[in-house]
């Protein structure tokens, strides 16, 4: 018996990889050149106040004029982020596990994450900062109020979704629980759990801003209220797109991660 | 090997009692290949998930090796009709997945892994990823990781059933040939008359709901047997005709 030929997707020719590129990075990338153009264009032909709307180069400019202190600030909103949106995948991901492996835990801890969720989380920034001052703490804490939901959710949703040959496949072999555990259920989970965690990184650069802003005496978004204070609009619009850039680039690196981990999961998408 | 005494299923469903099964009497013989067919929905499925300890009987006693079966026995394996592969697992890891779960010694295994797919013809896949193969060769692989832990009765709920007709009797044939290399009692699920009587040494008729034994049929032919030109072309027709009219409906009249 002679098997088939061999596969041949492996071989990429250069013309489509090229291809590939343009489609990956050009694309995106012109979008926002676009804009970015339309946005310049609007501010030179309506003449618009630079505290208004700053153009573009004004904007460069704010950023030139302080690179340093805005690079200290990104960091500090840089590492809030971050710690939330690890802390939430370490809380969460057992709570997930916890709920997957019975239904009469799911009914008891279900409503309480649901209220949790509820709550407005503008609200609770002004109480956290209450609690537990002006330092690093509060930030954590929102991001990871914002970031654990989804990834429970995702997460629980992914270990409840094995697929029923696999589950006899495991019954077959007479597996324990753990085995099933580490061997099929988890590892087929994990493309649902980077679904919820690139829903989580999203929202985890908004949760640190949103602490900033109530009270802080660093980070980006501290900068956007002193800036919005002193009427410096352009300050306020360089620190923006620094958040912007962080938030593109969690997304792209957790995006690459996967890709990394899972290359199976691709055939899914 | 392989007893059935008096056993019965019966599934309370959303619709009422449904009996999938009702007293079957059946003894497998060490080696011996049986291969069941029925019509859909005639509890095949059921007997052999019984038999491999998935699913308890509601009345009546299943022993395998002489003793009663009450959980999935690690000398008994279960081959699906998906091929239920690992999709982050290589091949080579798919097929020793067993070895892994029943804690099983790991080099002599290993080296087994490579006879199999050799066996199957997929040396030099062993790095593979599932979704980068074909149907039929995933459920090549399904087939080597059934046979990694050198069972002694094999449970094959169509298994080929999924492949075009060509790569299905390319599997039917190897399949002989690997039971010819490692003797094993094997019970095989099919819809086709033609595979049923290509594997068999007995051919197990059920009938249609609930579940009972309908006949056995010995095939008597020499082995290795092919789907194509052959000397017994005459004794495959026959039986296949037997197996025909006792899976068929009988007509309502003669229609010439
Ligand atoms: N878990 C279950 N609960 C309720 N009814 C069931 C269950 N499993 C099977 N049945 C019923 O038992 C009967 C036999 O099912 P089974 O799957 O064994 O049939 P089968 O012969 O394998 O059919 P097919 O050839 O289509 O695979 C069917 O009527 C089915 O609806
Ligand atoms: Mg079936």
């Amino acid at each position: 018996m002679t098997a088939e030929p061999l596969g041949q997707h492996r071989r990429t020719p250069a013309g489509i990889r090229l291809r590939d590129r343009i489609t990956n990075w050009g694309l995106p990338l012109l979008g926002i050149v676009a804009i970015i153009a339309l946005w310049w264009l609007a501010t030179v032909v309506f003449s618009i106040e630079k505290y208004l709307l700053p153009s573009p180069v004004d904007v460069i400019y704010a950023f030139a004029g302080q690179a340093g202190f805005l690079m200290e600030q990104s960091w500090v909103t840089l590492v809030e982020t971050v710690q939330g949106f690890v802390l939430s995948i370490v809380v969460g991901v057992p709570i997930a596990v916890l709920i997957a492996s019975s239904r009469l835990i799911e009914r008891t801890i279900n409503p309480l994450l649901l209220m949790v969720n509820a709550v407005p989380k503008i609200a609770i920034a002004p109480i956290l900062v209450v609690w537990m001052g002006f330092g690093q703490l509060p930030k954590v804490v929102m991001v990871f109020l914002l970031c654990f939901f989804p990834i429970v959710i995702s997460t629980a949703a992914g270990l409840r979704s094995t697929p029923a040959e696999l589950v006899e496949l495991v019954h077959s072999l007479n597996a324990s629980k753990v085995q099933a555990f580490f061997k099929v259920r988890f590892p087929y989970a994990l493309a649902q759990v980077f679904v919820g965690l690139k829903v989580a990184i999203s929202l985890a650069v908004i949760g640190a801003v949103i602490a900033e802003f109530v009270g802080a005496d660093a980070g980006l978004g501290f900068v956007i209220v002193q800036s919005g204070a002193s009427a410096d609009t352009p300050l306020a619009f360089a620190a923006m797109t620094l958040l912007g850039l962080i938030s593109i680039v969690l997304f792209y690196g957790l995006a690459a991660l996967e890709k990394r981990l899972l290359p199976w999961a691709e055939e899914h998408r | 090997m392989i007893q059935l005494k008096h056993v019965s299923q019966v599934f309370n469903g959303r619709q009422g009692r449904v009996h999938a099964l009702e007293n079957i009497n059946l003894e497998v013989e060490r080696n011996e290949f049986v291969t069941l067919v029925g019509r859909s929905g005639c509890g095949k499925s059921t007997m052999l998930r019984m038999v491999a300890g998935l699913l308890q009987p509601t009345s009546g006693t299943i022993t395998v090796a002489g003793e009663p079966v009450t959980k999935p026995r690690r000398d008994v394996s279960f081959m699906f009709q998906r091929p239920a592969l690992l999709p982050w697992r290589t091949v080579l890891e798919n097929v020793l997945l067993p070895v892994e779960i029943l804690r099983l010694e790991k080099a002599p295994h290993l080296r087994r892994a490579h006879e199999l797919l050799e066996l199957v013809g997929l040396t030099g896949f062993e790095k593979r990823l599932p979704h980068e193969l074909s149907g039929g060769m995933q459920q090549r692989v399904s087939l080597c990781r059934s046979l990694i832990q050198n069972p002694n009765v094999l449970l094959m709920d169509e298994p080929f059933s999924a492949l075009d007709a060509l790569t299905r009797e390319e599997l039917s044939v190897e399949l002989q040939r690997i039971r010819m290399e490692q003797a094993t009692t094997i019970i095989f699920v099919t819809h086709s008359i033609e595979e049923a009587v290509l594997l068999a040494d007995r051919v197990v008729v059920l009938s249609a709901r609930p579940g009972r034994l309908r006949k056995v049929v010995p095939v008597d032919i020499p082995r290795p047997r092919t789907l194509g030109h052959n000397a017994h072309a005459d004794r495959v027709t026959e039986v296949s005709a037997e197996l025909h009219e006792l899976l068929m409906p009988a007509p309502m009249g003669d229609i010439a």
